[in-house]
């Protein structure tokens, strides 16, 4: 194996061990808050706490950049602020919470088996509505403009205005739809699957796409600065799909960036906020920082043999914060 | 060389224990005793902890704090194999559960008495993160001594049950005489003469005798011989090394043997058992043995083999689930030891004649 002799920025790296997996990783305020496979969540940075907020493990995670959002298989949905104060959302008993999405207004979508919820605001006052789908729900997301809410399932995924009355809008495609995103500019829609693939489809007119080629399944998924890329994980390099253009990536090839050592893929992706830059974290728990314009690598994390889970910066891109599989949680300030 | 070495290689191996994390599947029609068994497994004082998946319907009354309910949500692979069917809903609550990595020590998945097991074992198989870090150890079947017969009758899901077990609890069997018992048993052997039978009253079974079992590890397929002579609670055979024609045309008639066992024939599902003495040819047996699946694998319920290649001082073992085929070099072959072919196939309308002539036409 060649060694790779690239310009190293882990001198700057600050870790610590969070005592479980990290499952997600979001920025409240200035820090960092560390969701892990324990139920806790650790704030790190400016502020520092560290919450039990889940009996179990927490299965998803997001976020508003205020608070943390964290649903658990002990059925509970916890938001938690940058002083440690958590308040719960949803308290289900038994039942895992597995997907959860933040939308307008303060919305919030989240599924428990076949069934997804949405709580928001109609005419002022808050109402709870639910959608059940054909099978388990794979994925939440909220479109970027609208209350509107893609539900990811078997054979496809649907599109609901939950305040509306019109019968849910289906995108079908045959196999099991694990994860959902809209891009930024709401023209497409984009899924991930059980096979190594990722599907879409293009509102206006339903077109399909279907982006393929993967030696294992796509998990982590993270639109460029400038919109014009979709940097996906599940291959040994980091794969970019063109959507600059009104087809998207239909009929073009991906840029192929920062290919990792022999037999390891990349396992999470997150695009700088604000430059032509990409975090991807590596089955090893190796994580590069890339340049999309010249593909130029810069060392952020040593592998140490744990898969990197969690990828996030901050809104200023100031600061990257990553989590890996073993537990540890790292900050690099840029 | 030099001196004091005596021509010894000193070599330092890694070694890698497997850290995967057992999963035993528990089958069983309806009302047959998967629960009461799934409680004895959960009671026993073994020292371990177990993640417990039950179906969202079954009878409830299960004493753990780590159980899911499942939902059965049986879905096709987009890879053009139409009996590629996972479990969807295991994918998901498996990976759920190995957050908690470390908090258990084992997977039972309960299904649904109506359930096919195949997809449940072919989720193992075809998605490549459960697969890392969890392995398939054995399907257990429960059969209710007394109703069984029935079931084979009315319900394809019951013998797919059997047909697919590496393990039978034959449940209740106070309910039935000798006689009955032996009949039911010579029903299961007509379907399924690998799977080992325990027969128990209220599931009273050495849990050790279940868990652990390594039932889908192509290292441990040690030899494939069925198992005419029960081992139950009560009586323990061994050194039982008759290599019994159980293909054999007994239509519509019963006889005893040995054990006392009845023999029947199942017109509907039917093991084959396929042996040469003479060496295979790789380059002959694996497109064969591929293709035979590609093509039979929606009737394949289960394959095993050990193999003889030419010119090979390993053994090649071979395990599959429908269309699934899964096979490697296991170990040098001992000295003395008998270098025969075996495979053997449990499954659905199978053409034995046309199957046993492209094995023997494998031969080097």
């Amino acid at each position: 194996m060649v060694a790779v002799d690239r310009p190293s920025l882990t001198n700057k790296l600050v870790s610590f061990e969070a005592g479980g997996e990290i499952i997600g990783v979001r920025f409240v305020r200035e820090s960092a808050a560390f969701a892990t496979g324990t139920g806790e969540i650790l704030i790190a940075g400016d502020s520092e706490a560290r919450i039990k907020a889940h009996k179990g493990a927490i299965l998803a995670v997001t976020g508003d950049g205020e608070r943390i959002f964290t649903a658990g298989d002990d059925g509970r949905i916890v938001a938690v602020d940058i002083e440690g104060e958590q308040e719960t959302l949803v308290e289900l008993g038994n039942k895992w919470i597995d997907n959860l999405a933040l939308g307008p207004d303060g919305a919030l979508a989240w599924s428990v088996g076949k069934t997804a919820f949405v709580r928001g605001k109609k005419s002022g006052k808050t109402s709870e509505r639910s959608l059940d789908a054909v099978s388990t729900v794979g994925g939440l997301a909220f479109a970027p403009k609208g209350f509107r809410l893609a539900i990811a399932h078997y054979n496809g995924a649907t599109l609901w205005f939950p305040n509306a009355d019109a019968s849910p809008e289906k995108f079908e495609w045959k196999g099991s739809h694990l994860g959902v995103m809209f891009s930024p500019d709401g023209r497409f829609l984009i899924t991930t699957m059980q096979e190594p693939a990722l599907h879409g489809w293009r509102l206006a007119d339903g077109q399909h796409m279907r982006m393929s080629g993967y030696p294992s399944r796509v998990r982590s998924l993270s639109f460029s600065a400038d919109e014009k890329w979709l940097a996906t994980s599940g291959a040994q390099e980091a794969i970019l799909w063109p959507f600059a253009t009104r087809d998207g990536p239909m009929g073009k090839e991906p840029m192929i960036i920062a290919p990792g050592v022999k037999n390891e893929k990349v396992t999470a992706v997150a695009c700088h906020p604000k430059q032509a830059m990409l975090a991807a974290g590596y089955g090893d728990g190796m994580v590069l920082l890339v340049r999309l314009a010249d593909a130029a690598e810069v060392l952020a994390r040593r592998p140490d043999g744990s898969p990197v889970t969690a990828l996030a910066w901050r809104d200023d891109g100031k600061l990257l914060a990553l989590g890996t599989e073993g537990g540890s949680a790292s900050l690099l300030p840029l | 060389m030099r001196p004091g070495l005596s021509g010894r290689i000193f070599i330092a191996v890694w070694f890698f224990m497997s850290e995967k994390i057992p999963v035993t599947v528990l089958t069983g029609y309806l009302g047959a005793g998967k629960t009461t068994l799934l409680n004895r497994i959960l009671s026993e004082p073994h020292g371990k902890k177990y993640a417990v998946i039950v179906n969202e319907f079954g009878e409830i009354g299960i004493d753990n704090d780590l159980v899911v309910g499942a939902d059965e949500e049986v879905f096709e692979m987009n890879n053009g194999c139409i009996c590629c069917t996972v479990r969807g809903d295991l994918i998901r609550i498996i990976e759920g559960l190995l957050k908690r990595k470390g908090q258990f020590d084992g997977i039972l998945v309960e299904t649904t008495g109506l359930a096919d097991p195949a997809p449940v074992a072919q989720t193992f198989f075809m998605d490549e993160d459960i697969g890392a870090k969890t392995a398939l150890d054995a399907v257990i079947t429960v059969a209710d001594a007394k109703w069984l017969k029935d079931r084979l009758k009315d319900a394809p899901e019951a013998k797919n049950q059997i047909g697919f077990a590496d393990i039978i609890l034959l449940n209740k069997t106070d309910l039935v005489s000798p006689d009955e018992l032996r009949d039911v048993e010579g029903h299961i052997r007509a379907i399924n003469p690998y799977a080992r039978i325990h027969r128990t009253k209220r599931c009273d079974v050495d849990i050790n005798s279940l868990l652990g079992q390594g039932a889908f590890d192509l290292q441990r397929i040690l030899e494939i011989e069925p198992a005419f002579l029960e081992q139950d609670e009560h009586e323990h055979h061994h050194g039982h090394d008759h290599d019994h024609g159980h293909n054999h045309d007994h239509h519509g008639h019963d006889h005893h043997h040995g054990g006392g066992l009845k023999h029947y024939h199942d017109e509907e599902m039917q093991s084959i058992s396929l042996k040469t003495e003479k060496p295979l040819d790789p380059d002959k047996f694996l497109p064969w043995v591929q293709e035979l699946s590609a093509n039979e694998g929606p009737k394949i319920l289960r394959l095993k083999g050990i193999l003889s290649f030419r010119n090979d001082p390993q053994r090649f073992v071979i395990q599959g689930v429908h269309m699934v085929l899964d096979g490697d070099h296991q170990r040098d072959w001992k000295e003395g030891e008998k270098r025969d072919s075996r495979l053997v196939l449990i499954g659905r309308d199978l053409d034995q004649k046309k199957i046993e002539e492209g094995f023997l036409a494998c031969a080097a």
